[in-house]
């Protein structure tokens, strides 16, 4: 090509392309393209930190100011990874260190993050202003000093559930007085009580404050000082909500809170006395997002409340709620997009709340717009299935657990198969789905037959046999990530559908009937794929190949084969070999 | 707590190598050496350590077996909802390892079931050098108990997860010898 336009202009053109997806189709055009682009490009996100390695990241984009990083797998939330297993958040921010000074935002989850690391991200990125752990751990409150002391123009810090190892509250008075550039604040994980009166001034200077996430020690009777210092608040979580009944705390809240005009989304609520709950009255009409999915208040009390939130997009909220309550939210949330439901006793087997399928049914019947569920029950039927499939054909997230595993239709003693059938036939947008109760590979089929967008699905006590993976892996053509607990899935249907798995993110499977030999065949079949055993048992070597393994994870990777494994994870090697 | 029978059996302390049944005697066990576990529940997955816990109901329980990680409550939510748990509140205990000079304390609030507080008291016990212990296993394993309330020493596991922070005043890591001794069946 003899007359190109110039780079600037192909720059400039790049810098409106945000998406990654966008900007990796840009790169694929040619070779200049492909030059031109790397060098503009400003974020990354990698979905599994062991498919690439910082030194391949840094190679291809030189000049990156953000970076989102994910680690563990999902099913690490549920304690079925091992401790130890990995996610170091430390070569990457070493050699990030090195390579990337004008870094800015930091994003990661379920990763395992040192005080170390913490304070290489405070003395290296002279510009650093968002921090971002989500399920975090391996870090105390000295890091979090170390971030507070010296990162100037620190933006957001958010902690959101991270495990932190709490020494004392006294971190957050490291901010200088000279910091008035915090906009985003979630300490709501941290179990211990911060020094108030810094809180207060660091509020009181930071004029571009939007989210405040308090953790629980903050009492309730700080809060009205706190809120007339915030009155550019959009998001706020609240700590515990409880004090002795004194009417002038109550009217002070109420006043608290009205000022806060901007208020859409509000959470917390621990401990919660409902006597306080109507100081949040006044801003109801306005908010789009409510999380009471750590109060204690009873179906009445959350009636009440939600009754009046009638612009609310997004609800989280515990079984309390009940079959009522969410009747209620199906006739006066008409904008509903999200709902989760939490169970407030999951272990108990007798049910302690009157919320079944109905409740779902109901919110399906009156909310055109839900898209996303999450929801914990403890009894479902097809039939309740066919009429939400039915109702809310632009579902894209479904997430249904019904307590009991293996429960099947609770009138029929059928499996679910038609109703999960039906989910996937009407909703040609699901893009996740999660299973529960008493399935058989009739379910899978439907699935791959059906969930042609689906990216990601999870399961768990379901299924007869090979030919249920089988459907998923050949038939779900988006699939990405697949995770799978105690089912009977086992070697043919991994090895015939081998490729399938270089085309996805990863691949879990726990206590299933996947014997060593199979794993070693699929690490000779599979090119730049990871395929780790898991077994605490010790060396698959010392059994048989036919023995079954406990836990096996497969990604794809560029980066080889780890080379931070604890001692009960084993890659299988690309030439059969025996691993050591 | 539960009726025995339907696969309630009181979570059990397992000490040795955990082998399924004799099929992996030769498996070399690097990591816990002792462990507050439960029965295998014999279903038709081969796993081992099919962690249980205690079903919570006061009888009322169906025989259900609660597995690790089910229902999918993720862990945070677990350590944070209220359950009756007094949260901000610490819970430190003293733990004293039969052979260690120097006694250890463990905050009990963070964790929501025993796989947890054992993996804990492994990492505080971790320098402590019992290497060439391990050798002869089956004469050093330990067992862990703890002093409730009421000054008597009961073996960790027996109860549900609540009923012990709230009950247990110490930890003491005991030589399964000891523990024979006195005639704890393990």
């Amino acid at each position: 090509m003899a007359y190109s336009f110039p780079e600037e202009v192909l720059e400039y053109v790049l810098s409106f392309i945000k998406t990654d997806k966008d900007r990796n189709a840009v790169s694929l055009v040619c070779k200049s393209w492909y030059e031109i682009e790397r060098w503009c490009r400003r974020r990354v996100f990698i979905g599994n930190c062991y498919a690439v390695n910082p030194r391949i990241m840094i190679r291809r984009f030189p000049e990156i100011r953000s970076v989102e990083i994910k680690g563990k797998p999902h099913f690490a939330d549920f304690n079925l990874v091992p401790e130890g297993w990995g996610g170091y958040f430390h070569p990457w921010v070493v050699a990030m260190a090195r390579a990337y000074p004008m870094l800015e935002e930091i994003r990661l989850k379920r990763m395992v993050v040192s005080d170390d690391c913490l304070e290489m991200i405070a003395k290296s990125f002279k510009n650093f202003r968002v921090l971002v752990m989500s399920s975090c751990e391996g870090f105390s409150t000295d890091g979090l000093a170390c971030i507070a002391a010296n990162c100037r123009n620190l933006r957001e810090l958010d902690l959101r559930e991270s495990e932190v190892e709490d020494l004392s509250g006294h971190w957050l008075s490291h901010f200088p007085d000279t910091c008035t550039s915090l906009e985003s604040l979630n300490i709501a994980c941290l179990g211990s009580e911060v020094c108030f009166s810094a809180l207060e001034r660091l509020v009181s200077r930071c004029p571009n404050l939007r989210k405040l996430q308090l953790n629980r020690t903050v009492p309730l009777e700080k809060l009205p000082n706190l809120l007339i210092r915030a009155p550019e608040l959009v998001e706020f979580g609240t700590g515990a909500y409880s004090a002795e009944l004194r009417p002038e705390l109550l009217s002070n809240l109420v006043n608290a809170f009205a000022g806060c005009k901007k208020l859409k989304a509000l959470s917390g609520f621990w401990d919660v006395v409902p006597a306080y709950i109507p100081a949040i009255y006044p801003v109801c009409c306005g908010l789009t997002s409510l999380n009471l999915s750590y109060a204690n208040i009873q179906s009445p009390d959350i009636i009440k409340l939600v009754s009046q939130c009638q612009n609310l997009q997004r609800l989280w909220v515990l079984d309390y709620i009940e079959d009522s309550g969410l009747d209620v939210l199906a006739t006066c949330c008409k904008k509903l997009e999200e709902l989760r439901v939490f169970p407030s006793d999951p272990y108990d087997v007798e049910p302690n709340v009157s919320l079944t399928e109905q409740g779902l049914v109901s919110v399906s019947e009156g909310c055109p717009k839900l898209q996303s569920v999450l929801y914990f029950c403890r009894r479902m039927s097809n039939a309740a299935l066919f009429t939400i499939a039915k109702n809310s054909p632009n579902l894209i997230r479904f997430r249904l657990c019904i307590i009991e595993a293996r429960a099947p239709d609770y009138l029929t003693y059928e499996p679910l198969d038609a109703g999960f059938g039906a989910i996937v036939e009407n909703c040609r947008e699901l893009r996740r789905l999660s299973l529960s109760g008493f399935l058989t590979d009739r379910v899978f089929e439907y699935i791959g037959k059906h969930a042609k967008k689906l990216e990601m699905l999870s399961i768990a006590f379901a299924g007869q046999g090979d030919l249920g993976l089988h459907h998923v892996l050949s038939g779900c053509d988006s699939l990405r990530k697949l995770e799978i607990r105690d089912c009977p899935f086992g070697d043919k249907a991994l090895l015939a559908n081998a490729a399938k798995l270089e085309t996805m993110r990863s691949l879990w499977m726990s206590s299933c009937p996947v014997s060593y030999g199979a794993c070693k065949l699929l690490g000779q079949k599979l090119r730049r794929v990871n395929v780790e055993v898991i077994d605490e048992r010790g060396t698959p070597e010392s059994r048989p190949d036919s023995c079954h393994i406990e836990k096996l994870y497969i990604y794809r990777t560029l980066s080889g084969p780890r080379v931070d494994t604890p001692d009960f994870i084993w890659t299988m090697d690309e030439e059969g070999n025996t691993p050591q | 707590m539960g009726t025995p029978g339907l696969g309630l059996e009181i979570t059990e302390l397992r000490l040795g190598l955990p082998c399924m049944g004799g099929k992996s005697k030769a498996a070399e066990k690097k990591r816990a050496f002792w462990e507050i576990d439960g029965e295998e529940d014999g279903s038709s997955s081969t796993t081992t350590e099919e962690k249980t816990q205690k079903v919570e109901s006061g009888g009322k329980g169906s025989g259900n077996q609660v597995v690790v990680g089910w229902p999918p409550v993720c862990s945070y939510r677990r350590k944070n909802s209220f359950n009756g748990r007094e949260k901000g509140s610490k819970t430190y205990v003293k733990v004293s390892m039969d052979g260690a000079p120097i006694l250890r304390k463990i905050d009990l609030g963070p964790f929501g079931e025993y796989s947890e507080l054992t993996r804990a008291l492994q990492k505080l016990f971790h320098s402590f050098d019992h290497s060439e212990k391990l050798k002869d296993a089956e004469n050093n394993e330990y067992v862990t108990i703890y002093e409730d309330k009421d000054g008597d020493w009961m073996l960790v596991g027996d109860v549900p997860w609540e009923m012990f922070t709230e009950s247990c005043k110490r930890l003491r890591i005991m030589k399964n010898a000891d523990a024979k001794g006195i005639g704890l069946h393990v």
